[in-house]
């Protein structure tokens, strides 16, 4: 082969790859060029993604109806305290709406970012929904599991998702104890019945989705408890032939707050569309789509009559009542070295 | 437009071949803001915590049994992978067989198959109500979501280091020296042992720290089929990002740099292997 | 030369080879076992992914969604890939070429990232680029974004990917050694000349071998950009962190027909790679790597 034929190739090669840069040039150009409009980025947790696409195109449509600015609210979905750790290394979120206090508590001690006092600034502490853990079984309920007390018993198997990652995992876990607790008022007692009931569970994920696909789509263990929101959307996703919700008598009141990252939307200068985003999400609007979604609305008047009746009336108790402030119930419970590491040392 | 080879022209030795200047610099600088850089941030956080820090997270019961689960796991998983590594790798070099080609285009397919999507193609597969899972359940074993479920996904990914790195020794072996030893009545299992095998022990032992490595860090097949329970099925790189949902980064560094510490020895000892190898056998 | 064998006296051949028996035997043992661990999770992807149709297939394309991620991972390629081109390039004729001290480390330290945990090499870019990291601070009072943005993500990606290219082509400069290099150059042609004429066209197809294998794990890397995306839907989800969405929305056909792209991706990998094997097998060296 001629030394000039291989350089006349090599001269192709050369441009082609220049013209296959352009191309991706291009296609970054484009990329970076999509932040132009003004977008609001919602971290949020696990089994909220059906829920906020509604609300953000809701909250889109509602915002440009009334000032004819076009918005658009990004959602990122994980494990609660997964989520809360990208906030704290610098996701670039305006709002948190996130499984439990203790994770926007976390990132306003780490980062500062959020005020401490955060639970004051928006209406109901944070809380435009709330919502509390129901069990789902397998069809005609075999193991006929009705009540908290059936999670510890020797031949059931429990899953559930992990309380150092997830928020549902953490809800769970402290609804056992609340549970326990109320019996006879003995925190040892309720210590020792979580620990049975861990004894249980043969798959940990790391979220609240993992945990129903591994029930669900897997096959595997007796019980789910679950987020009642996520109970529903089981039902509707794999087929209400296949599952039955068993709702316990009690269980706990669980909060999953909403927050603005003060000084994210300040740096960004998205303040007012994101304190719009969650002053919406106390509107009737939102609140009619929280309950259509299976959360408990702040303001039930607002939502659908066949909506709310899909909540059933449950004796829900608060885990603060029990446990004090969420810095104890973190520390208590879910820190290193806390009662959930004491319960899977001994559990081994 | 070379760069001139200032002082380094003691520090190499002396050839007619430019660009030494300018590719080593450059090499240099990548290496160290792409690799040294981040990984010194590692270590400098670890070392935030003292030793007896770092010692601390490393025999926390927990942390010590998922280190536990992903080397020995790991080390289970590299062993079976160099057996079949090597059956296979034999097969494909010794034997002519239809499909022959087809078969060693299929080895590299954990090579390039993301860790992701065969993280769920497993976990579909080996789940009790899977395709291979509903066989071996049957049988009473249970293999996602246990240990089984891990080695299982680690096979996978370390496969292929086995079987490259012995194959194109075994293509290079004089079949001469294999006729000569049953010429000389040895049997053929003992020409294997005695003769075919030395020669190879230094790449079978290569592909397995390979594979070893490779299984000891893996994330995206395992965390889909392990099942994730602390001290029964939870892996160290599972550890870490448990540890950074806590916000614990002095954790998760400490356990990325024990990791780290360990992955660099067994990659010392690859080489060491090599340069054993270089000496006694005159190849890699 | 295998092939000389065959021609030996069947009772020799006998003598220094297996028994057909043991021969077959050894045959299906790899053939199931192969079948078993590595083609029936690639059966399983593309089954499960046509499982409710060819319609239901193609949906998962038509979300939006599934586009940014396709075009934010061919973004992450088209960058890294390159990036680590050149360099292995250049520590390939660094090392290959000269003889200097320290050689097997610095050949180690390029290695490093081979064996170090996808998550490790995710944290690393957080403990130095988050903002309670290194340099957090100073990113922020600058306003630039690193982590959970596109730069994080090709780094981490680059760190995965790092050695590939570097590790195919020492070897393969070592074994062609030095004198055609050195014989144009002392006919006159200039360094990058030389290169251009000389070294690349005996170098280019473990190139191209390289870069595919590359490609392939930079598009699906799954652990390193999962700890640094921040899984912002429409932004910063590349391909392998969209299938772990759909699938945890419980989308398991969108997931499997997405992981079958990257399947597929996978298969032209192999073939691209086996056709080059069997064409240039001896230009890509005796020695297959990694």
């Amino acid at each position: 082969m001629s030394e000039r034929h291989g350089t006349r190739r090599t001269g192709r090669i050369g441009r082609r790859a220049a013209l296959a840069g352009l191309c991706l040039a291009g296609g970054l150009l484009t990329v970076v060029g999509a932040h132009a409009e003004t977008a609001l980025l919602n971290v949020s947790y696990d089994p909220t993604r059906e829920l906020y696409r509604d609300i953000n195109a809701a909250f889109a449509e509602d915002w440009k109806a009334r000032t004819g600015e076009t918005v658009t609210v990004r959602a990122s979905h994980g494990g609660s305290g997964s989520q809360a750790r990208t906030v704290i290394d610098g996701v670039d979120a305006d709002v948190v709406t996130l499984g439990i206090p203790s994770d926007i508590d976390a990132i306003a001690k780490l980062t500062k970012r959020i005020p401490e006092d955060w639970r004051g600034k928006q209406p109901n502490a944070g809380l435009p929904y709330t919502s509390t853990v129901v069990f789902l079984v397998r069809k005609g309920n075999p193991k006929g599991v009705k009540d908290w007390g059936d999670l510890a018993k020797p031949d059931i198997k429990v899953i559930t998702p992990n309380p150092k990652t997830s928020a549902g995992g953490r809800w769970n876990f402290l609804a056992a104890w609340g549970y326990a607790y109320n019996q006879d008022k003995d925190a040892a007692k309720a210590d020792a019945f979580v620990g049975t009931v861990y004894k249980n569970v043969p798959v940990l994920d790391t979220g609240a989705r993992g945990s129903t696909v591994t029930f669900a789509q897997r096959g595997l263990g007796d019980v789910l408890p679950t987020w009642e929101n996520e109970a529903y959307l089981v039902l509707q996703e794999f087929g209400a032939d296949k599952f039955d919700i068993v709702v316990p008598p009690t269980s706990i009141y669980a909060e999953p707050p909403v927050a603005l990252v003060d000084a994210n939307v300040d740096r960004k200068g998205t303040r007012k569309q994101a304190e719009a985003y969650l002053a919406f999400l106390y509107t009737d609007k939102a609140q009619a789509i929280f309950a259509k979604h299976h959360y408990r609305p702040f303001k039930p008047a607002a939502a659908a009559e066949a909506d709310l009746k899909q909540l059933p009336d449950i004796k829900l108790f608060k885990i603060e009542d029990l446990q004090g402030n969420w810095d104890e119930i973190q520390k208590r419970n879910f820190d290193t070295g806390g009662l959930f590491d004491q319960l899977s040392r001994q559990g081994r | 437009m070379v760069a001139p080879p200032r002082p380094k022209r003691r520090f190499r030795q002396a050839s007619v071949i430019p660009g030494f200047g300018l590719t080593f610099g450059y090499t240099l600088t990548c290496l160290g803001l792409v690799v040294l850089l981040p990984l010194a941030a590692l270590v400098a956080k670890a070392s935030g915590l003292g030793l007896s820090g770092i010692w601390y997270v490393a025999t926390d019961p927990r942390v010590a049994s998922a280190l536990r689960i992903s080397f020995g796991v790991s080390l289970l998983a590299a062993l079976t992978a160099s057996v079949f590594g090597f059956l296979v790798a034999w097969v494909l070099t010794r034997y002519r067989f239809p499909g022959r080609k087809l078969v060693d285009a299929v080895v590299d397919l954990p090579f390039a198959l993301p860790t992701a999507v065969a993280g769920i193609a497993l976990a579909s597969l080996y789940a009790p109500n899977g395709l291979v899972g509903a066989q071996l359940a049957r049988l009473g074993i249970q293999a996602a979501y246990t240990p089984v479920g891990i080695f299982i996904a680690m096979v996978f990914i370390g496969l292929p280091f086995a079987v490259r790195t012995v194959q194109p020794l075994i293509a290079e072996i004089d079949k001469e020296v294999e006729e000569a030893s049953a010429t000389l009545g040895a049997t053929r299992w003992t020409t294997l042992i005695k003769v075919v095998l030395p020669p190879l022990i230094p790449a079978v032992l290569t592909g397995f720290a390979l594979a070893f490595a490779r299984g000891v860090g893996e994330y995206g097949s395992i965390i889909f089929i392990a099942g994730n329970l602390p001290y029964v099925s939870e892996i160290a790189p599972l550890l870490i990002v448990i540890k950074l949902s806590e916000f614990d980064y002095g954790g998760a560094a400490a356990i990325a740099t024990i990791m780290l510490g360990i992955s660099f020895l067994t990659l010392l000892a690859i080489n060491l292997i090599q340069a054993w190898s270089r000496r006694r056998f005159g190849y890699v | 030369m295998s092939d000389l064998s065959l021609t030996a006296a069947p009772a020799q051949e006998e003598a220094a080879s297996e028994g057909r028996l043991v021969r077959g035997l050894l045959i299906g043992t790899a053939v199931v076992f192969l079948a078993l661990f590595l083609v029936l999770p690639l059966f399983t992807v593309f089954a499960q992914a046509l499982s409710r149709g060819v319609g239901a297939y193609l949906e998962a394309f038509f979300e939006p969604d599934a586009w940014t991620a396709i075009r934010l991972t061919l973004t992450v390629a088209a960058i890294a890939v390159p990036f680590n081109l050149v360099f292995g390039v250049a520590a390939a004729w660094a090392i290959a070429k000269f003889e200097f001290p320290g050689k097997s480390l610095l050949i180690t330290l390029i290695d490093l990232p081979f064996s170090v945990s996808p998550v490790v090499s995710g944290l690393i870019y957080v403990l130095l680029f988050g903002s309670r990291g290194l340099f957090g601070g100073w990113l922020q009072d600058h306003g630039i974004q690193i982590l959970f943005a596109l730069p994080g993500i090709v780094l981490a990606t680059v760190f995965v990917t790092f050695p590939f290219v570097a590790r195919e082509l020492i070897p393969l400069m070592q074994e062609q050694g030095n004198a055609e290099e050195e014989a144009a150059l002392t006919l006159g042609a200039t360094g990058l000349h030389t290169f251009r004429t000389v070294t690349l066209p005996n170098i280019r197809w473990g190139l191209l071998y390289s870069v595919l294998l590359c490609n392939a794990r930079a598009m699906g890397e799954f652990g390193a950009v999962s700890v640094v995306s921040g899984h912002i839907r429409g932004l910063t989800n590349t391909i392998p962190l969209h299938v772990e969405i759909l699938y945890n929305e419980y989308n398991f056909v969108a997931a499997f027909a997405v992981a079958s792209l990257l399947a597929g991706l996978a298969l032209v990998t192999l073939a691209l790679k086996s056709l080059l094997e069997w064409r240039y097998g001896a230009e890509l060296g005796s020695r297959a790597r990694h």
